[in-house]
């Protein structure tokens, strides 16, 4: 019998109290693996951000338009190497309940400034041939099932066209995706051309614009040089970095990591003191045994690696099964939230984290009751009644 | 039987400070998983309350049609002036309709919290407003005058922002604003907006002369319909017609349902990990006292009373625990104020709200754990084999 065997005999020789003990591991390990992913699905715009990417928007609020000349004053600033703007359409599709996240763009310098949106060479080049066309993300289009050539109309909860419809008839002439990242393609963009030209109200306004400095280095300078233009207009901007922009934005729902956070300490508390406590007591059943391991010759610290082993081994157990049902459970939202939850997964990050956390987790609960174990005497222990 | 069954409880309870490492652990887990299901319903009780919680059924809010939000909509003058004679609107003594036609923008400030900027709405109004609100009250200062630069911000907005302190002049964009007075609605959403002059808003913002939504006052029962029908066959009106109450309610759901759902399995996943607590800490309780049922079995109690005295013990176990986390929670969260994002993109503020309704499900899910969780070892209590242990 070597020593790994005995250790998996000591930890299941109570089956019932091994596996209460590894269902309440799982648990905390479920909810940490579940959270997490959520946690980075809400951040995940921010992973998409470049460094170099810069966002302008209305400094009242970035819900406010501005003038659509601001582009080409943007594009003659020192510094700017590519500019694009996008408006929000506040799109459905059919019914005000499907949402589609559609934006206007200028298609051309939009792929510029965003060299990770892809797409087929023929599509890209169909694209800019029809002003009704447009460019649906993979997610997006699998979501409402749709494929290349498909004409519907997209409907706006906002904008009106001059005859008093709502609605755009717009044509699927690409799919977009991005290559390589486990980043959300949820999204539509139709042709500002197409779209400004029908509009009753607000025509010849932009919502926001998206640049690139070629350098992070260079983005305050050509943020200030940006606000410093349009200051005192009607129509002041605030240009901040892409991921500040998006980090604002995730920020306005309220502290999330924090509440996050909370919850995962709370499951880790409750069951830190579980399997803590349980383990002392099952240690403390076996004082006669480990007596009479130590009066075999088995040496102090090898009782103590035993003891440890034990509870690292039972910490790994509980908790990779937890982390394979929040795989699962995450597997099954998406599948029912079909394209709304783009990258949902228990990601490396998170099995690296989890994985650390498990050992830590094991050695804090096997410590004391290893302590108990190595500083026990033979004389006492055969003693114990 | 009963005597026999209180004698054997008692011994289960009076011999739990002998374990009181896993009897205390059972009650801290326990309590953990009660705090967090109540934290998440205060949450969501709280939103709602702010959100729905104040919607009144006798005023109609009126939005261009399909907009469903009244950031997307837009009208002109010429639809306020066709409500203003529609029929199913409430009128005061002088025959003109209670009606009040605004402007809502959204504009930033500085949250106290994270010293970032987040979303506010800036509603433009007339002093017909207040009158649409059930529960306005100036709390201090006074109104603005018509024309001017001056604002009025609602409580919550004073509570959770800097900058809005009353005699204040704030900058909002281009313009700055001197805050003149603060109100409150009694804790509903309007508490998180800021009130500005509508014809300054219109001027300030370029809105020419549009408006983004009506509130009416409907006249008796019937008044709902006779509006519905009269926006819905009137060529020259393209306008949604529902009760602020119905509104309000659209607007809550999304938000305030997403935080049950999460709430309620966490705490569900998190009580499964507690129920292995509770059951080792019974378990823990009927190995240690094995000699002193056998002995009581031996001496005429009955199987029932070991069984009994095992699963109270369990309960009261989960009971404390339950009872200490909704404790917890209701003194670290119970009006806690705290804002996020609400419909279109603009910040409520809210308080925490520990409800009575939620601390008893939050008892009961405890007193579930208990249930499960002393059972089993009840069951081996009353099964104890006495031959084997006296042997």
């Amino acid at each position: 019998m070597n020593d790994l065997t005995l250790i998996r005999k000591s930890l299941f020789r109570k089956k019932t109290r091994a596996i209460l003990l590894i269902l309440s591991i799982m648990t905390a390990f479920l909810i940490f693996g579940a959270l997490a992913s959520i946690d980075r699905v809400l951040n995940s715009s921010e992973e998409l951000s470049r460094a170099d990417r810069l966002v302008t928007v209305n400094k009242i609020n970035f819900t406010q338009t501005m003038p659509y000349a601001y582009w080409g004053r943007v594009g003659a600033v020192e510094g700017v190497q590519a500019v694009t703007h996008a408006s929000w359409f506040g799109g459905y599709y059919q019914d005000v309940r499907n949402f589609v996240q559609a934006f206007a763009v200028d298609v051309d310098t939009y792929l510029e400034v965003y060299p990770e949106l892809v797409m087929p060479a023929d599509q890209r080049a169909a694209l800019s041939e029809r002003r009704d066309c447009v460019a649906v993300g993979a997610d997006l289009a699998e979501q409402y099932g749709w494929a290349v050539g498909d004409r519907f109309p997209l409907s706006s909860n906002i904008w009106r066209q001059a005859d008093g419809s709502s609605a755009w008839d717009v044509e699927v002439c690409a799919i977009m995706t991005i290559p390589d990242q486990e980043l959300p393609t949820n999204y539509l963009l139709m042709q500002y051309d197409y779209y400004n030209e029908a509009l009753a109200f607000n025509r010849d306004q932009i919502g926001w614009m998206i640049l690139l400095t070629g350098d992070p280095a260079n983005n305050d300078a050509v943020s200030e040089r940006i606000d410093t233009l349009f200051a005192n207009s009607p129509a002041e901007t605030e240009t901040t970095t892409e991921a500040a922009f998006s980090q604002a934005f995730v920020e306005q729902l309220g502290n999330i990591g924090l509440i996050l956070s909370l919850v995962v300490g709370a499951a880790f508390a409750t069951i830190l003191m579980i399997v803590g406590t349980t383990m002392v007591m099952a240690i403390n059943e076996r004082t006669k045994e480990v007596g009479v391991m130590k009066t075999l010759g088995f040496s102090s610290t090898r009782i103590f690696t035993h003891v440890l082993s034990e509870s690292v081994l039972l910490s790994l157990v509980g908790g990779l099964l937890g982390l394979g049902a929040a795989v699962l459970l995450l597997g099954g939202i998406a599948e029912v939230a079909g394209g709304q939850l783009p990258g949902l997964g228990v990601g490396r990050e998170t099995w690296i984290q989890a994985l650390g956390l498990m050992l830590a987790f094991g050695l804090l609960t096997g410590f004391v009751p290893a302590v108990n174990a190595m500083r026990l005497k033979i004389v006492e222990a055969l003693g114990k009644d | 039987m009963i005597s026999q069954i209180s004698a054997v409880t008692s011994i289960n309870l009076r011999s739990i400070p002998q374990r009181w490492g896993m009897s205390l652990a059972t009650i801290l887990s326990i309590a953990l998983v009660v705090g967090v299901l109540l934290g998440f319903l205060a949450m969501a009780n709280g939103f709602r309350a702010t959100v729905s919680g104040t919607g009144s059924e006798s005023i109609a809010v009126l939005l261009r049609s399909g907009s469903q939000a009244e950031l997307n909509s837009d009208f002109g003058r010429d639809t306020v002036r066709l409500i203003e004679t529609a029929p199913g609107v409430a009128r005061d003594e002088d025959g003109a309709a209670i009606l009040s036609a605004e402007l809502y923008v959204i504009t930033d400030a500085t949250k106290r919290s994270t010293g970032n900027d987040a979303s506010l709405s800036l509603r433009g109004v007339d002093d017909m407003a207040p009158r649409l609100r059930e529960n306005f009250e100036l709390v201090e200062g006074r109104m603005f005058a018509e024309g001017s630069n001056e604002i009025v911000v609602g409580e919550g907005v004073l509570r959770e922002f800097s900058g809005f302190e009353l005699n204040s002049t704030i900058r909002m964009g281009p313009n700055e604003w001197r805050v003149v007075g603060v109100f409150s609605t009694g804790g509903s959403v309007f508490d998180s907006e800021i009130w500005a002059d509508i014809g300054t808003v219109q001027n300030l913002y370029q809105r020419g002369a549009s408006y983004q939504s009506i509130r009416v006052q409907l006249d008796g029962e019937t008044g709902l319909t006779e509006l519905q029908d009269y926006a819905e066959n009137e060529p020259r009106l393209d306008l949604d017609v529902t009760t602020e109450k119905e509104f309000f309610a659209q607007s809550a759901g999304g938000l305030s349902n997403l935080i049950m759902y999460l709430g309620w399995p966490l705490a569900i996943i998190m009580a499964v990990g507690a129920l292995a607590g509770a059951w080792n800490a019974m378990y823990a309780s009927v190995d240690s006292r094995v000699r002193e049922i056998a002995t009581l079995r031996t001496l005429g109690f009955s199987g029932f009373a070991a069984f009994v005295g095992t699963l109270v013990e369990s309960l009261l176990l989960a009971f404390i625990g339950g009872l200490v986390g909704a404790l917890i929670t209701y003194f670290v969260f119970d009006g806690v104020s705290a804002s996020t994002m609400g419909g279109s993109f603009t910040q409520v503020v809210f308080s925490f709200a520990v409800t009575i309704q939620s601390v008893i499900s939050g008892v009961v899910l405890a007193l579930i754990v208990g249930l499960f969780g002393g059972f089993f070892p009840a069951l081996r209590a009353s099964r104890v084999p006495l031959l084997e242990v006296h042997g």
